[in-house]
């Protein structure tokens, strides 16, 4: 069916219309995961690895079995396909992460049995009862360091970089690097660190599954992606996912945080084995210190810039510390790679961004993924790299700014760009008086040969004659809507 | 001891949604008796607002009034797939997917209004306001509520469409890094201005301005939101938070809201902004998405005020009270090194590794020009 | 340790429930009473989440033994909701979207509606220092700013406090 003409002006998009939920919200009648209970519900609560590295040589359950409502444990021999990836359903590769640690745990915090009771206080009690018996090993905790030889090996599979297709690195090679820093007058290099942080949801991590008629089972949860886990959790408990019933939708925050199928897998478990409804919700606590992070970063940049500021050289090599699983970190490795050479033409970059395993809480997804950390290390680049050539950070970023139809490192040509518009409007908002070229530039198409083709001399992108290239392709600002301040 | 004022700028891209492993969503619309409908989907709203920006795109293409759309998500016994909520994609991927939806449902209305009206369905429109029109004949309308009606009770017909978006899976080359990662982007420029108390080591954020160009906004008010709860939260990224104070080592992690730090209400700095439109070609109504970017340029433009500020580089995060202390005090130390010093306030043993390029200036030799 | 039975006013009722010593009012009112409107953030006093009225003071109720408030009146964003429409702080949360997930905004609505029965017309200052204790991760706290003072200037009349709201500007395109 050929697309019916659509009305101009747009009579709904557009428009502040309320949200739909917002009575509900300032009212405490939005239900979240963990406000659903049920008649005869258990309660999950975790027995954690206090150590950052051990083998498991035994586990003595029997001072919880004592405890006064204690139900049920488990361990990973009652868990059906007890190793998994999350990224597995896109196909990522190896199954690496334990449900319930088998023999070594490597990460303090790290699950081992779950308890289930009658009462949250009853399965605190049990779980502190539980006596394990470990051999501390070796741990390693720098990204650097766990790449050498002789480190302590986090994973089972024997290598601490997750290997993209061979290579022990997200790879991007576009143009000459070498080349570029050999013709550069200034080599720019610094090296930027992030510690890990928390995505610190003011709901946390948590569901309750409910055993239905006819071997079902509901699970409310507060998950960001509820096929996601729902796939996840019929492969761990290899079940079809008929048998499954997810229910979400309303998320008392995320921010990357509730993407990691972290709960429902044993929740569900255990309302199997024991035919009553489970609730599973994190403390605070473990939010805090179990539930994974932003990966830390470590990130050196090394820039071959020309005296007029213009940056022929770019290599990147990223270092992620993925903790002791992979979970979503190499996924935001490629996202990070795919963005590390930053929002500028450059014709010589080169990228190396590792997924390093350390003995530390896994990291995984948070809001930016990949790339906030990107942004920040070539953005604080960029300010150096202009204070090397002498001009402000407004110049730097104007002469180097990618523009449409420019090869990005990935090789995709950049049909989106607005940086230079941005920027522009930025200066107004903020009374940055810009020169006559800056004002009048555009992220049109270059009328030379794309800057960022690979050994292509860079064009002069910072001169009027780069601005006045044709209209194809020039952004069209169709709207800008100046906000109020909020002080 | 002194209180130094900087300004620093950053200006970054943000790329929305994912394809690794193919990024699909859809939803599933149909119309109730009395003519409002339900849009069933198993996306899950993170508080940005994913019902009601969803419902205005499904209400825009069925020229209707956003209250007579009902979300119903999430339930995977209802609704269609969707990958989730993450990577900036659902106002872009769902929303596709309900346009489309929506102008199947459109489709289905039309053909019933067409009974009604007795007029061809090419030579029917929508006005928005929730009629429906013959072309060039105004007298000749129906309203979409009584359309619905009838096409139940009275054609015995469905008014419900179907509506699937996927960005194909795009391998990358492991060896150059070719790939398609990305359907659109977005920009943002901000500019930041600190206030750095040399005593205390206090860094006290003065605003946060910035321009943003997101493609087309559904919700200005909500783009705002985000706007403004992600400036605070990169204020917070930049200077406060951390899982691991003394990183790598491991020792010392939070365990609560009193250990783990974030600034409270008392830290909010001046936010402002402006939003420019630059409709994307592959959103629905020219959508690129705002979700994620919001927290990502106020770090390095925060990080560059306090650089500017006191002509000390810290290129550790959290720029921390005591990092600030510690980079001040070998400035003093090495006074006499100009302005390129770099914060030793780090924890990290090879700290220093930034001051030997930066502070050398002049080894810049590569080439030997 | 021997249960007790503890009865208090609940949002206008009388309440009686037989409770374990130091069980917390969040667990009563979650768990055995059924008002999930009062949140657990983090059950230990840090996010304000739980927040309650006791006698018309705000009070973290996952810091509260159940015993501390036999005989008082408790009140829970169940209880200070009209029957149609929402109290004008409410509105004022909706009208300035002071929220986004809403995890914690029952908190923050308790702990508004104490600090306006109590100061009609705070300054801006006061405003900050109220919200001091309770954590919102989402919205930079900006915009709970403003609902403060878009429900002062409402209740006051007071037009000029309305300053802070930002306006709707999508219909001037």
């Amino acid at each position: 069916m050929p697309e019916p003409k659509m009305p101009e002006p747009l009579h709904v998009v557009g428009r502040s219309v309320p949200r739909s939920d917002a009575a509900s919200h300032v009212s405490g009648r939005t239900r979240f995961a963990g406000d659903y209970t049920f008649p005869g519900m258990l309660h999950l609560k975790m027995v954690r690895s206090p150590v950052h590295h051990a083998m498991i040589r035994g586990v003595d359950l029997s001072g919880a079995e004592r405890v006064p409502g204690f139900v049920r444990a488990l361990t990973w021999r009652d868990v059906p396909h007890n190793v998994y990836t999350i990224l597995g359903l896109i196909g990522v590769e190896p199954e690496e992460e334990f449900v319930l640690s088998q023999d070594r745990v490597r990460y303090k915090g790290e699950p081992i049995v779950a308890i289930v009771a009658e009462t949250e206080a009853a399965a605190l009690e049990a779980v502190s009862e539980v006596r394990l018996d470990l051999e501390e090993l070796p741990a390693v905790f720098d990204v650097e360091e766990a790449l050498q030889a002789g480190a302590p090996i986090v994973t089972h599979w024997g290598s601490n970089a997750f290997m993209f297709e061979g290579h022990p690195s997200r790879r991007v090679r576009f143009g000459d690097v070498e080349a570029g820093f050999a013709q550069a007058d200034h080599i720019v290099e610094a090296t930027y660190n992030s510690s890990p942080i928390e995505q610190a949801p003011t709901e946390t991590t948590g569901c309750v599954a409910v055993p239905e008629a006819g071997g079902r089972f509901t699970v409310y949860t507060n998950t960001q992606a509820l096929y996601f886990s729902l796939d996840n959790t019929a492969i761990i408990l290899q079940v079809p996912g008929k048998q499954l019933h997810f229910v979400g939708g309303t998320v008392g925050g995320g921010f990357g945080g509730k993407v990691d199928v972290i709960v429902e897998p044993i929740a569900t478990l255990a309302a199997m084995k024991t035919g009553r409804p489970v609730r599973y919700v994190f403390s605070r606590s473990e939010e805090m210190q179990v539930s994974s992070t932003r990966s830390a970063w470590r990130i050196r940049v090394r820039d071959g810039v020309m005296r007029d500021g213009r940056i022929v050289a770019r290599q990147v090599t990223s270092y992620a510390d993925s903790g002791a699983y992979s979970r979503q970190t190499p996924y935001a490795l490629t996202k990070h790679a795919a963005n590390a050479a930053g929002p500028y033409a450059i014709p010589n970059v080169s990228i190396d961004a590792y997924c390093v395993f350390t003995n530390r809480t896994p990291s995984s997804a948070m809001r930016g993924f990949g790339v906030t950390m990107a942004s920040y290390a070539v953005e604080v680049q960029m300010d150096r790299i202009a204070e090397r050539v002498g001009v402000d950070p407004w110049t730097i970023r104007f002469i180097n700014a990618y523009r449409n139809g420019d090869i990005r490192p990935h090789r995709k040509p950049a049909e989106d760009a607005t940086l230079i518009e941005t920027m522009q409007a930025a200066a107004a908002l903020v009374g940055h008086e810009l020169t006559d070229d800056q004002r009048t530039l555009t992220s049109g198409p270059r009328a030379s040969e794309p800057a960022g083709s690979p050994g292509g001399e860079a064009a002069p992108a910072g001169s009027p004659a780069a601005g006045a290239a044709g209209s194809a392709g020039t952004p069209a600002v169709v709207a800008g809507s100046t906000a109020e301040g909020v002080r | 001891m002194a209180k130094l004022r900087g300004t620093g700028i950053a200006a970054v891209n943000y790329p929305t949604g994912m394809n690794l492993g193919g990024d699909p969503s859809q939803a599933l619309i149909h119309a109730t008796t009395s003519g409002s409908f339900v849009v069933t989907l198993s996306s899950s709203d993170l508080g940005q607002g994913l019902r009601t920006v969803i419902g205005q795109i499904a209400a825009e293409t069925l020229g209707v009034a956003a209250d007579e759309i009902v979300i119903d998500t999430a339930d995977t016994d209802t609704g269609p797939h969707c990958m989730g909520t993450f990577a900036s994609r659902a106002t872009h991927r769902v929303g596709n997917a309900v346009k489309a939806a929506a102008l199947e449902t459109r489709g289905a209305l039309l053909e019933v209004a067409a009974l009604e009206l007795g007029a061809p369905v090419d030579r029917l429109e929508l006005d928005g306001f929730g009629n429906v029109l013959v072309a060039g004949e105004p007298a000749r309308c129906a309203r979409v509520a009584d359309v619905a009606s009838k096409a139940q009770f009275q054609y015995g017909r469905t008014i419900s469409g179907r509506g699937a978006y996927m960005k194909p899976k795009s391998p990358v080359d492991p060896e150059t890094g070719a790939m398609d990662p990305d359907s659109t982007e977005a920009h943002a420029c901000t500019v930041a201005e600190v206030e750095v108390d040399t005593e205390t080591g206090q860094v006290a954020v003065l605003s946060i301005r910035s321009a943003y160009e997101v493609g087309r906004q559904v919700n200005p008010a909500l783009v705002r939101g985000q706007i403004v709860g992600g400036a605070f939260m990169g204020m917070s990224h930049a200077l406060y938070e951390t899982t691991e104070p003394y990183y790598p080592n491991p020792d010392h992690k939070p365990k609560d809201f009193s250990e783990y730090v974030m600034p409270g209400p008392a830290e909010l700095p001046e936010i402002d902004c402006v939003v420019l439109e630059v409709p994307s070609s592959t959103g629905p109504y020219g959508v690129k998405g705002v979700g994620e970017m919001t927290a990502n340029s106020p770090i390095p433009a925060i990080v560059n005020a306090i650089y500017h500020a006191c002509g000390v580089r810290f290129d550790d995060l959290p720029v921390t009270a005591e990092k600030i202390l510690r980079g001040l005090e070998s400035k003093r130390s090495a006074e006499g090194a100009g302005p390129g010093v770099t914060g030793s306030g780090s924890n990290r043993p090879d700290a220093a590794s930034n001051a030997g390029s930066d502070a050398s200036g002049t080894a810049d030799a590569a080439g030997g020009r | 340790m021997a249960s007790r039975i503890v009865s208090f006013e609940l949002c206008g009722r009388e309440v009686e429930v037989l409770v374990k010593p130091m069980t917390t009012l969040q667990f009563v009112l979650r768990n055995q009473l059924g008002y999930t409107g009062t949140k657990e953030g983090c059950r230990q006093g840090g996010c304000g989440s739980c927040t309650v009225l006791v006698d018309g003071e705000p009070m973290m109720s996952c810091l509260l033994p159940v015993e501390d408030v036999a005989g008082r009146r408790v009140t829970t964003i169940e209880g200070i909701t009209p029957v149609e429409g929402l109290a004008p702080i409410q509105q004022a949360f909706v009208d300035t979207n002071a929220f986004q997930c809403g995890y914690c905004t029952p908190g923050m609505v308790m702990l508004t509606t104490a600090l306006l029965d109590h100061n009609p017309a705070p300054s801006r200052e006061e405003a900050v220092e109220a919200l001091g204790g309770n954590v919102c991760r989402c919205t930079g706290y900006a915009p709970i700013i403003d609902a403060i003072e878009a429900a002062s200037a409402s209740a006051t009349g007071d037009a000029t406090r309305d300053a802070g709201v930002m306006p709707d500007r999508s219909g001037e395109r």
